[in-house]
């Protein structure tokens, strides 16, 4: 009997922070314009002396201005659909179930394409206008788990692969749509089909989107850590959970919402990248284990180390050119995702 | 067995000097009904029952299939709300609790549904603990304590560390119990608890069973198929069949071959024990 203490909580969150660390000054360092460890060192030094003045003008362009936001879109981009995938598992007992998968990913990049086409013709406030596409998109994510969970229903109970069947097929039917979409609307603001049906990392935005990113992963991270213990319960049943006392239709409803805000926030800037929410769980599990309480933070952490890996990869495979990063995530994760299938089948 | 240290033992109630006077669970009038479609005409209906159940007493609902045995577990259990009646747990109306003050009360044992993900037989007992606990925190030394001291109850302290789908149909049976335990209830209510166990399994549940209830006087109610286990170790009786509660009472007095063969459609004997227990053989089809 070795009950989880805050003390080991947080050094299993430091040794993954202190990794991510490194992966990031590695992921500055690689791409198309090679960097020297050493100049990064020296230069990360001097921003943190406050004489970024010092930095000479090209690396400093490529490193402060494109590939570090780039690597904080990855950052919190993984860490949200970890976390969601890792909800969407607990609440669906099912395993397999991740944003891509359930389809919602597709759900969001609807509603998204959606808004950025209508948004030129609301007049809306600028404030506003910059929260809108996230705001579909939670909208859209919403919709697509919603149908997909009463898919996935049969006579008042969750049939597993009724449900990832449903998914599957609903995520088919949005990314036709998307398709549908991009094709016959040719706005200037719309991306590219690789982006919103792969995902891709490149686009760069205003500072304040990336605060506004970072403050709604830390909202929605920190409700559904809230219920962590409820979601260790669940996993039991939800017949059994309501036994031991947890109110199971408000923690269904609470991280529900709550993981299709993150699925929202970053399909709406990254487009559909898959696999993530499905595979960094459940590598985190099988070295920490399945309680919520070191699973939740640990997944964001790791999601957040695999997706600036994932991106980093991206980037230099096919170096000039770029690979979307959904393109990685899903030649790793299609095959991960067959194994766990065919060893939760055996 | 050895019974458990006192210092960390199950809330033992104010009540437990007073032994079996007052009534703990009140039962009155309770009437339920099941349709796929409220337009419909329902496809099950409980017909309103009453029963009082004591501190410390063991009350066994026996019927056939599909009789409302399980419909009515629910109802106490406050999962379901009724139809008309109430419920009363020491005078407060159970389904109107919220989930967590129910879950401090009331302890259900039932089949468990298959586990997701590996869990610790610790782990697993430690679940009893979730009502007593805020939402986000980490076990105390107490509950530890307490979940040890379940274990110890059932007999599975040897059990503590292994995973909960590497242990014995009877041995995870055990451990559901010391979940239970671990609650802290005044109710224990058991759904066919005795299923898939073998004989000397049983037994020996029942027996932990009785002997937990009279020292930390649990009221228990247990949903069974087993006529002659409800016969030895029940207080009272509830023979329900299709819907309806037939009779109350102790087991002397509802065992009667008549009403059982009516309500089980099987020609059976029933002889009466020399402790004034009934005892109930089946006849073969001749």
């Amino acid at each position: 009997m070795r009950p989880l203490t805050f003390r080991k909580l947080f050094f299993q969150c430091l040794l993954l922070a202190v990794i991510l660390f490194f992966v990031v000054i590695l992921a500055l360092k690689f791409g198309a314009v090679p960097v020297s460890l050493y100049a990064l060192g020296r230069d990360l030094l001097r921003v943190l002396l406050g004489q970024s003045s010092q930095i000479s003008s090209d690396y400093g362009l490529i490193i402060q201005n494109i590939r570090f936001p780039r690597i904080l879109l990855a950052i919190i981009v993984g860490a949200s659909l970890s976390v969601a995938g890792t909800s969407f598992q607990a609440l669906l007992r099912n395993p397999l179930a991740d944003p891509y998968v359930l389809g919602v990913s597709y759900g969001a990049a609807v509603t998204a394409v959606l808004g950025l086409v209508a948004e030129p013709h609301l007049a809306l406030p600028p404030a506003l206008a910059a929260l809108f596409t996230p705001l579909c998109a939670f909208i859209g994510a919403v919709a697509t788990i919603t149908a997909v969970y009463f898919l996935g229903r049969r006579q008042g109970q969750i049939e597993s692969n009724t449900l990832l069947l449903g998914g599957v097929i609903t995520g088919y039917f949005l990314s036709a749509i998307i398709v549908f979409l991009l094709s016959t609307v040719n706005s200037s603001n719309t991306r590219g089909m690789v982006f919103w049906l792969m995902g891709n990392l490149s686009t760069s935005f205003q500072k304040s989107v990336y605060w506004f990113l970072a403050a709604g992963f830390l909202v929605a991270t920190g409700v559904i850590y809230a219920s962590a213990n409820d979601l260790n319960i669940l996993l039991s049943g939800e017949k059994e959970a309501m036994h031991l006392g947890v109110d199971v239709r408000r923690v269904r409803f609470v991280v529900y919402v709550a993981a299709s805000l993150l699925t929202g926030l970053a399909v709406s800037v990254s487009g559909a990248i898959g696999y993530v929410g499905l595979i960094v769980p459940h590598i985190i599990r099988l070295i920490f284990g399945s309680d919520h309480r070191t699973l939740l933070p640990t997944s964001a952490l790791g999601g957040a180390i695999a997706m600036v890996i994932a991106d980093t990869l991206a980037r230099i495979v096919v170096a000039p050119n770029e690979l979307p990063v959904g393109a990685v995530t899903a030649v790793v994760g299609a095959p991960l995702f067959i194994y766990l299938l065919r060893r939760r089948l055996a | 067995m050895s019974p458990g240290r006192s210092s960390a033992a199950p809330r033992a109630p104010l009540e437990s000097t007073r032994v079996g006077t007052e009534v703990r669970l009140a039962v009155e009038q309770v009437s339920y009904a099941y349709s796929a479609n409220p337009s419909q005409a329902p496809l099950f209906t409980l017909e309103a029952t009453s029963f009082q159940a004591r501190p410390g007493e063991i009350v066994a609902i026996l019927g056939p299939n599909a009789s409302g045995k399980s419909t009515l577990m629910q109802l106490i259990a406050g999962v379901l709300s009724p139809l008309s009646g109430r419920i009363l747990l020491n005078g407060f109306v159970i389904h109107s609790l919220s989930p967590r003050t129910r879950a401090q009360r009331i302890a259900m044992v039932q089949q468990e549904s298959r586990l997701l993900f590996p869990a610790r037989v610790w782990e697993f007992v430690m679940q009893g603990r979730h009502a007593h606990g805020r939402s986000l925190r980490f076990e105390s030394h107490t509950d530890m304590q307490i979940v040890q001291d379940a274990l110890l109850h059932v007999s599975a302290s040897h059990l503590s560390d292994r995973l909960m789908d590497q242990i014995s149909g009877g041995e995870k049976q055990r451990v559901i119990l010391a979940r239970a335990l671990a609650q802290q209830p005044l109710l224990l209510l058991l759904d066919e608890p005795t299923l898939h166990l073998d004989i000397a399994a049983q037994v020996g549940l029942l027996d932990a069973l009785r002997r937990l209830s009279a020292r930390y006087r649990y009221t228990v109610i247990v949903v069974t198929h087993e006529l002659n286990l409800a016969a030895e170790y029940a207080d009272q009786v509830l023979l329900m069949q299709s819907g309806r509660c037939l009779r109350v009472g102790p087991p002397a007095a509802i065992y009667q071959r008549e009403l059982l063969e009516q309500v089980f459609q099987i020609p059976l004997r029933v002889e009466m024990r020399g402790h004034g227990r009934p005892r109930v053989t089946i006849l073969a089809d001749s």
